[in-house]
């Protein structure tokens, strides 16, 4: 079994109003060293695989298929556990 | 002359569409369930709005996969016509039959209005019954909009006129202030190169009767009909 967390955020050069709400909320509340805020999304999958090569493969595949929209969105993930 | 309405878990302006095309147009319509495969006999397909698997993931994403949509593409791809209102816009976004793709509303805010938009092209299948720039009165009902595509790809609508409508103002004006959700240069509605596909944000299937205080978006629907008389 392996476990791997996949992130799932727009693109650079697209804004984000949900980050930029966020970040006027945390401004309203006094913290005002940030600067930036950009959110996105967190999946965590878990495979039936025993190889870190297939599991990294096929994660990508899913990516580039499903997960995320390549006009709009990057994604990058990381293997977190094996067992 | 038969047209098929496409109804997925979750679509909720099936019932809308499929009025409109039997009670105000008189024309043979049936459902299609997102599981079947077969579209032998139809001529024209609307993909409805609604929220196709609960949004998850993204807008469309999950429905572009159904067991219908390998059928859809294979339809669309004989040159037969496919209209995608609002979800229906999004999941041929996604299914990749339209170019672009859509981002939350720049207000993240969900947006039920009526609205105006101005006629890019009269010179399609389905807007042959307006006049170019004639400006229409058609509510949206959206979350995710924004329609977004690259400059590449953006000159290249441009160039064969495939954007077919833009937010406006009552005048025809189009300009920030008649940009509901920040939609790139106002773009609501935009067709496939070979003019057969339209993707559209605006609800004309609600707006097609003068109970609901507009008729604009019937002509939409008429459009197409007219097209299939003559084809």
């Amino acid at each position: 079994m392996i476990k791997a967390e996949i992130y799932i955020t727009l693109k650079k050069t697209l804004a984000d109003p949900q980050g930029l709400a966020i970040k006027h909320a945390l401004d309203s509340l006094g913290y005002d060293t940030v600067n930036d805020v950009r959110t996105g999304k967190l999946i965590t999958v878990e495979l039936n695989l025993k190889d870190r090569k297939e599991a990294e493969k096929k994660i990508d595949d899913m990516c580039k298929k499903l997960l995320a929209n390549p006009i709009i969105e990057d994604y990058k993930f990381q293997i977190k556990g094996e067992k | 002359m038969k047209f098929g309405v496409v109804v997925f878990p979750g679509s909720n302006c099936d019932q809308d569409c499929h009025y409109v095309i039997e009670e105000v147009l008189k024309k043979p319509v049936k459902y299609i369930w997102h599981k079947d495969t077969k579209l032998d006999g139809f001529d024209c397909l609307i993909l409805p709005g609604g929220f196709s698997y609960g949004d998850y993931l993204r807008t469309g994403a999950i429905a572009r996969f159904s067991p219908i949509m390998k059928s859809i593409i294979d339809f669309a791809s004989k040159g037969k016509a496919v209209l995608g209102i609002c979800n229906g816009f999004q999941i041929l976004l996604e299914a990749g039959l339209l170019p672009g793709a859509m981002l939350r509303n720049k207000d993240i805010h969900f947006i039920c209005k009526y609205v105006y938009v101005n006629t890019e092209n009269n010179r399609t299948r389905f807007t042959s019954t307006y006049k170019k720039n004639q400006v229409l009165k058609i509510p949206i009902a959206h979350n995710e909009g924004n329609y977004y595509i690259d400059e590449k790809g953006f000159e290249e609508l441009e160039r064969n006129n495939q954007i077919i409508f833009r937010y406006c103002n009552r005048q025809g004006e189009i300009n920030e202030e008649s940009n509901p959700n920040g939609a790139l240069d106002n773009i609501a509605g935009i067709m496939n190169k070979e003019g057969n596909v339209l993707g559209m944000m605006p609800h004309p299937e609600r707006s097609s009767e003068p109970e609901l205080g507009s008729t604009d978006g019937r002509l939409i629907f008429e459009s197409i009909v007219n097209w299939l008389k003559e084809k």
